[in-house]
């Protein structure tokens, strides 16, 4: 009786869920206009990458501090293989592809998926040994390497477009549907940039299914256990080398989709987008929502990835009110406010703001 | 009686120190064997070389019949050989129950698609593992704790998970690394119960102990260590008597 009860109000939840999600762009289109729905466009975005580095922080306990760069890879890899910019640079590309180049971005983020998978076991396997803030450093370092190459890859051959970035990316093509324009349904007039938020809550979603699932595995078990005791791991006869990989690839190829969709999504990657102020941004999503609990950075990321926008229509007009002019930068105001944020939660609540029930 | 873990000749040094010193061990199939010796001897060094924590200098190992070259723990478990900590180890951030089905990583299969997309034979496995993992709980009287956090648990249940979690394993032999320190007078009994019906259910131990009492107790043979070297072997009454361990570690009073 109890049980056929909480059924019932799990499934009403999770219609109420659904139902809310697709209302949801067309709520805040209408009270805010389309820039709020960018703004959610992103922090679904946001979600993927946060969750994907969870995999790697908060389930293997590997702090890597150079995540972003997969993100640079997916994003880039959509750049190069749908835009103009290799054929107008590359005379033998330009015969090969005398259209153009235009992959699919379905092609695209199972390409990118290889390849940021592999340049994650790429920086997995020289730091295996590597533990805490060592292995902080070294992905750090990775990271860098990662966006200065973008940054210098415009000569002697130029295959990235260097600081100036790549323009005239193709946008999200599915099922015959453009992304960056008005679907036409008849009865109703839906813009592009809310058929995007249901691309990027679906795969949001996938994602954050996948996770669930790993986290109540055998392999999701083995993450955890190296997390905890790495030598005790090895004594249960975990291969622990491979289950780090594992992690690391797992993680950057959520990254590795992430990208595609946001280059595809923008139109125009440079290596701006990818510093290190944007890995420690998704970490604090991590850290903060909830270290290891995927409701908890999934949080994280919707607060982090909301909150600048917030600021930044309430500081100056705030400002201007108080003191007639505008004081302090709100980007000045943002560190500030992550940094006191970080502090905090680290002190008060070290689990994050929606940390895992501890059992008793 | 075949031998189910025969080690000879195993050195190790660490820098100056000669830890090691050819020592020798053998373990016959379905008996209990202690180690014995003064703190330092050298009791968890060879532990954690036969498993394959450290790297041995020299050293023949056989186990089951087969020489195994101890170079990765992982792989000596999945030999067959299972360990606990002196200085427990416990996944704790993970629940009771979790800490048992951890251990039964390495008899099970589920890769990453079968993680992902679950299988019908990746869920059978799940559940195998989950009834498994009861079951080492209820074997090692732990069942009531199942859903605690093991960091949690009280330091003589600490001791027993890191038993059962090594049972999930499935090893041949089992090897305990001071499994009594810290135990009061009513769980060492009780130990000593758990360590005879693991013997009786098939599973060969090789211990080390400082309860004098409990290893003369259950052990079928003893091997003393006394600064690296193998001072005497053999039944607990002739090493009781032997003046070479009355001298450096059982002391006069003992006999």
């Amino acid at each position: 009786m109890l049980n056929r009860f909480t059924q019932i109000n799990r499934a009403t939840y999770l219609w109420l869920g659904v139902v809310a999600l697709i209302l949801l762009p067309w709520v805040v289109g209408a009270s805010g206009g389309n820039y709020w729905v960018r703004v959610l466009d992103f922090a679904l975005l946001y979600i993927v990458l946060a969750l994907g580095l969870n995999v790697v922080v908060g389930f293997a306990g590997l702090l890597d501090l150079g995540y972003i760069a997969f993100y640079a890879l997916g994003a880039y890899s959509y750049a190069l293989l749908a835009s103009p910019h290799l054929p107008q640079n590359f005379e033998a590309i330009a015969t090969v592809f005398p259209a153009g180049m235009h992959f699919s971005p379905w092609f695209v983020a199972v390409f990118a998926i290889i390849v940021t998978a592999v340049f994650g076991i790429v920086l997995g396997l020289p730091t295996l040994q590597l533990r805490g803030d060592y292995l902080a450093i070294v992905t750090l370092g990775f990271g860098e390497i990662i966006r200065i190459f973008m940054n210098n890859l415009d000569r002697p051959l130029n295959l990235t477009n260097g600081p100036k970035g790549i323009t005239a990316i193709d946008p999200i093509q599915l099922f015959g549907i453009n992304f960056a324009k008005t679907l036409d349904l008849g009865f109703i007039k839906m813009p592009g940039l809310y058929l995007v938020f249901y691309l990027f809550a679906l795969l949001a979603i996938a994602v954050a299914i996948v996770c669930l699932h790993l986290q109540d595995s055998r392999i999701g078990r083995a993450w955890v256990a190296i997390r905890e005791d790495e030598i005790a791991a090895k004594a249960m006869g975990i291969n622990t080398r491979n289950m780090k990989l594992m992690a690391f690839a797992i993680g950057a190829s959520f990254a590795g989709v992430a990208g595609v969709l946001f280059s595809a999504f923008q139109g125009f990657v440079s290596p701006e987008s990818f510093t290190l102020w944007e890995s420690i941004v998704v970490l604090a999503m991590v850290v903060l929502g909830g270290i290891g609990h995927i409701p908890g950075v999934i949080l994280g990321a919707i607060l982090l990835a909301v909150f600048p926008e917030v600021l930044r229509g309430v500081a100056q007009p705030v400002q201007n009110f108080l003191f007639g002019h505008v004081l302090v930068d709100v980007e000045v105001i943002r560190q500030l406010i992550y940094g006191l944020a970080l502090i905090l939660v680290m002190l008060y609540r070290p689990g994050g703001i929606w940390q895992k029930r501890s059992a008793s | 009686m075949t031998l189910l873990l025969d080690v000879t000749d195993v050195s190790k040094r660490f820098g100056g120190v000669q830890a090691l010193e050819n020592v020798g061990l053998q373990v016959p199939h379905g008996s209990i064997v202690g180690l014995i010796g003064p703190n330092g001897a050298g009791k968890t060094t060879f532990f954690n070389v036969i498993t394959g924590l450290y790297p041995a200098d020299a050293g023949i190992f056989l186990f089951d019949g087969a020489a195994y070259s101890p170079e990765s723990v992982a792989n000596v478990t999945k030999a067959g050989l299972a360990r606990t900590f002196q200085n427990i180890r416990l996944f704790g951030e993970m629940t009771v129950l979790e800490n048992v089905m951890v251990g039964c990583h390495c008899r099970s299969n589920a890769g990453l698609l079968g993680a992902i997309f679950r299988f019908p034979s990746t869920k059978k496995e799940e559940r195998a593992i989950r009834e498994k993992s009861r079951l080492l709980l209820a074997y090692v009287g732990l069942s009531e704790y199942a859903d605690m956090q093991a960091r949690n648990l009280s330091y003589g249940h600490q001791r027993r998970l890191e038993i059962a979690r090594a049972l999930a394993t499935e090893p041949k032999l089992l090897a305990l690394d001071e499994p009594a320190a810290g135990m009061n007078a009513t769980e060492k009994l009780e130990l000593r119960e758990l360590l005879l019906r693991i013997r009786e259910d098939g599973t060969t131990i090789l211990l080390i102990e400082h309860d004098v009492s409990l290893v003369m107790g259950i052990c079928d043979s003893l091997t003393v260590l006394d600064y690296g070297k193998v001072i005497a072997t053999g039944k607990p009454a002739d090493v009781r008597t032997h003046p070479e361990v009355i001298r450096a570690y059982l002391g006069q009073g003992a006999v």
